[in-house]
């Protein structure tokens, strides 16, 4: 069962070597002549003022959010979709159950405004 | 049946080695992709596009590709080292993996064992492809962040929102075809089409697929994550040489796998609708010329649509496109139930 998946893990192996050899050859082939503002974060013209830690807008988090109500609902429906004509109608309205009192939230996510973006 | 065990019928060293001669056909087709995308676009615009290096111009990806090798690596001093080196390979890494999954034809004997024109064939088909690429959002987070730069990290953002919001979208628009097909297995949901392509009965699938699609694979006109009139380059605003060249062969992989993927599941893979007794030498030439066409209506569309604003996507894919794949799934849904009764 486990073996099927081996072809997957040459895969992975082949993308990790592929990308470390672009990484290396450049370390290799490239030149490397450091000077100060070489080493600067890109900006406009102006001195940059980063530091590390950034603030971001709050709708990135609400957005996080709400992806992992939905994303389970998506998750639920899978094997309820490939089993569908073995449970035929049972299976049916558990689902619509469930799709329905998503979409209860759904409505009231989008009337307090969550998913409009600020 | 339809969790049915997807059984591996091959010895170990043939799984390896089909491995990786289907990454090598992977690393063929990137630059042609490259090249194409280039020639198109220049002709879209009335001009020649890459005609210098090379018969048409197609040496130029192996140009390229040299040039950028032969840059200075550099990295901010505002960087996180360890996470700015990772990154690109985190992308590059699940590109390749979801490579794995399209299939190129059956499995038929090749000198005497038989052989399947995959790289796997799981009993979770679309959840694999989900998880990899949920795992490549990684690599465009780390990378933003690490580096250090307002610009890259804004990039970043806008890319994890963007991917996140129509990651959901595209997993509902498939279940539609779930539903008609009754299995996970890729090349069973093929064989299931025999009748009929699903981009017949699952219409409005395909459609929010395709457009998910586009802002999956941070493509004109949903490619806010690198904006480059806004945010310079987004998230990889500060790589350059090798490291830079792992994101963009991640980033036209993942185009001709989304491509792949559209054309297992909506146009029928190896397929061609009233050709009985189809011999299987010819499976991988179809899955291919299938796929070119996806990646030309890519190309296409980059020439043709403006870019959205952030908001205006944001809002398209929560508010239209979401409620529409899930009405789509729960039409199919019923009418499959109805109709098997």
């Amino acid at each position: 069962m486990l073996r099927s998946y081996l072809p997957a893990i040459v895969f992975l192996a082949l993308g990790g070597i592929v990308g470390g050899t672009f990484a290396y050859l450049n370390t290799v082939i490239g030149p490397r002549r450091r000077i100060a503002s070489k080493t600067q974060p890109y900006e406009c013209g102006l001195p940059s003022e980063v530091k590390y830690g950034f603030r971001f807008g709050i709708s990135f988090y609400l957005i996080a959010m709400l992806f992992i109500l939905f994303d389970i609902e998506t998750i639920f429906l899978y094997p309820i979709a490939a089993e569908l004509r073995a449970f035929g109608a049972f299976a049916l309205y558990e689902a619509i159950t469930f799709v329905v009192l998503l979409f209860v939230a759904f409505v009231y996510v989008w009337r307090r405004g969550a998913l409009d973006w600020r | 049946m339809s969790f049915a065990l997807v059984d591996y019928f091959e010895p170990w060293w043939i799984q390896i080695i089909k491995g990786i001669v289907l990454f090598a056909i992977g690393l063929q087709i990137v630059p042609l992709v490259l090249l194409a995308e280039r020639k198109l676009l220049g002709r879209f615009q009335g001009r020649y596009g890459p005609n210098r290096v090379g018969p048409y111009g197609l040496i130029q990806p192996l140009a390229d590709i040299v040039k950028l090798l032969g840059k200075e690596q550099s990295r901010p001093e505002t960087s996180v080292g360890p996470l700015f080196i990772v990154a690109p390979v985190i992308s590059i890494m699940t590109a390749v993996g979801t490579f794995a999954i399209i299939p190129f034809g059956d499995a038929p004997h090749i000198f005497g064992t038989r052989v399947g024109l995959y790289g796997v064939d799981v009993s979770i088909g679309p959840l694999y492809i989900f998880a990899l690429s949920a795992i490549s959002f990684y690599g465009l987070m780390l990378g933003g962040w690490a580096s250090g730069s307002k610009y890259s990290f804004l990039g970043a953002m806008r890319a994890a929102a963007q991917l996140i919001s129509y990651e959901v979208s595209q997993g509902l628009a498939l279940v539609g075809v779930l539903i008609t097909a009754g299995t996970l297995s890729l090349t069973q949901i093929v064989h299931a089409q025999e009748g009929m392509w699903y981009i017949v009965p699952q219409l409005a699938g395909f459609l929010i697929f395709m457009v998910a699609a586009f802002a999956e694979t941070n493509r004109a006109p949903f490619d806010l994550a690198e904006a480059d009139a806004e945010l310079v380059g987004g998230y990889n605003t500060e790589y350059g040489g090798g490291r830079f060249a792992s994101y963009y062969f991640a980033e036209y992989l993942n185009v001709v796998v989304v491509s792949g993927v559209a054309t297992t599941l909506f146009l029928g893979g190896w397929l061609i609708p009233g050709w009985h007794g189809q011999p299987a030498w010819t499976d991988p030439f179809v899955v291919l010329f299938k796929m070119t066409l996806f990646i030309s209506f890519f190309i296409w569309i980059r020439a043709t649509l403006p870019r959205l604003r952030y908001d205006q996507l944001m809002s398209f894919g929560w508010k239209i496109l979401l409620p529409l794949a899930t009405l789509n799934t729960l039409a199919t849904a019923i009418i499959v139930v109805a109709v098997h009764k």
